[in-house]
């Protein structure tokens, strides 16, 4: 029996067929405030029914179950290439089980192995720390919403962005804007001002495994998040981009250095089907407790 | 509600108007960006598989093995369907297509075939894949699944009160391009 094997494909399945609390009540505050008789309000129905039926039958919230993209917490010394090999094992017992969809093609040749293991899939990534604690947090993101996600270089002259934070509320809201309808509305937005290319989205999509009611501790992101919360919800883009009061439940800023030369917004966008878990694993890696 | 019972009928696609809420009864089948680029490549419907007066479902379900040998769908949300805005005005010509099943809408290329031929674009609700399945009443057949993989095939279902919306009717109706417009203009207003 391998415990850090059960307890990975215990974190996969409740990730797939759980939304997070924090997440779970956002959508039942936005189904109060939807109005009444609306296709909209239809809409938050049904997505309120099926988080229901997911969690009670232990089945995929959303058929697309997304990329797999582990977060882990370790103490110096964790061995990495042991515990990689643990995850890549249990995501091919999920996806036996029905917890994960048969969800990796081959880029080239188009052949979808069944097992969802590949290059790229699972992905891992390690934080070492100076703790002794153990936490493996998973991030499952459909392909909808990941579509959605833009990177933009300022100035972008277009949409009259400078290299401001004024610049950086311009292309966020048009990322919303063009994502309308596509990525599984309300969404959620992880963004990252700066780093490099690849930097910037790796802290856009870090920027999700914050609770969706913290508030950032920068006070001048702080004001941006709220500030582009209400101004996408005064859209009315609305669930689905049925038109509506919620287009979107949460906005996370992260901020990195970047070049002279360089000036990134990058912008994630998680879909209403916000699938993140996590665990603490005990010396034994059995789960401790959950994070979210 | 408006129940839509197969045979889809052009008739029946005609009276539908934009926010229409309806629910499809009978027999849909999946169809994305595999299937969609190889029609449009010439590549030619397995037997068995009928178009005409028929609904396409952008899905790439969950479907498992039962004991028995049974398919069982167990998750099947709708995915985008702007990617198969090339090949979607084609195929409902070439097809006779009544019904487009997908999410997030299309283009106007497929709202022109929509007018043209009578079919319309029903939007399901993304990401209820367990309220979908539930409606999913029976795997018929799969057809092409060894070529495109299970996400990817052509699966037949039985489907029975499947809700979705009409945001696309055959009168040049798009409930999309009227929530862009009005978006854009309130985001003028704010930046």
């Amino acid at each position: 029996m391998n415990v850090l094997l059960d307890s990975l494909l215990e974190l996969i399945r409740r990730t797939s067929a759980e939304i997070p609390d924090d997440v779970h009540r956002a959508i039942l505050t936005s189904l109060e405030n939807e109005k009444k008789g609306t296709i909209a309000e239809s809409a938050f129905k049904i997505i309120e029914r099926n988080i229901g039926l997911a969690k009670n039958k232990s089945q995929p919230i959303c058929q697309d179950t997304g990329s797999i993209l582990f977060y882990v917490d370790c103490p110096v010394g964790f061995d990495q290439i042991a515990f990689t090999e643990t995850c890549r094992e249990a995501v091919t017992l999920a996806t036996r089980k029905g917890y994960l969809r048969q969800n990796s093609v081959d880029s080239i040749t188009g052949v979808n192995d069944g097992t969802n293991v590949g290059p790229g899939s699972p992905t891992v990534h390690f934080h070492q720390h100076r703790a002794s604690t153990l936490q493996v947090r998973l991030m499952l993101k459909g392909g909808g919403c990941e579509n959605v996600g833009a990177q933009y270089s300022l100035p972008a002259e277009k949409l009259k962005a400078n290299r401001d934070l004024d610049g950086c509320r311009k292309v966020i809201l048009d990322a919303v804007l063009q994502a309308q309808g596509k990525g599984c509305g309300p969404g959620v937005l992880g963004i990252c001002i700066g780093g490099d290319r690849a930097v910037g989205y790796e802290f856009s999509k870090l920027q999700f495994l914050r609770l969706l009611d913290d508030r950032n501790p920068d006070e001048r992101l702080d004001a941006l998040e709220q500030d582009i919360l209400t101004t996408a919800n005064e859209l009315g883009i609305g669930p689905m981009g049925f038109g509506g009061k919620t287009t979107l439940l949460g906005v996370k800023i992260g901020v990195a250095n970047r070049l002279p030369a360089s000036f990134f917004v990058s912008v994630s966008y998680m879909c209403w089907a916000f699938r993140r878990q996590g665990v603490e694993l005990d010396s034994a890696l059995g789960i401790s407790r959950w994070l979210y | 509600m408006k129940i839509l019972q197969a045979p889809f009928t052009e008739e029946m696609m005609r009276s539908l108007r934009v926010g229409d809420e309806v629910a499809i009864n009978g027999v849909v089948y999946t169809g994305r960006d595999a299937v969609h680029k190889y029609l449009h490549e010439g590549g030619e419907l397995p037997p068995g598989v009928n178009l005409r007066d028929g609904i396409i479902y952008h899905c790439g379900p969950v479907v498992m093995k039962e004991a028995n040998g049974d398919w069982k769908v167990t998750a099947a949300g709708p995915t985008t369907s702007i990617r198969e805005e090339p090949y979607q005005g084609q195929i409902i010509r070439d097809f006779g297509v009544r019904g487009v099943i997908g999410k997030g809408g299309m283009g106007d290329r497929t709202l022109a075939a929509c007018a043209a031929h009578g079919c319309v674009y029903l939007h399901a609700i993304g990401g209820a894949a367990q309220v979908l399945a539930e409606c999913v009443k029976r795997v018929r057949n799969v057809y092409l699944l060894e070529k495109f993989g299970s996400p990817e095939a052509i699966w037949e279902l039985e489907v029975e009160n499947f809700p979705a919306v009409v945001t696309m009717d055959s009168h040049g109706g798009s409930l999309h391009a009227e929530v862009l417009r009005h978006s854009q203009a309130a985001l003028a207003e704010r930046v």
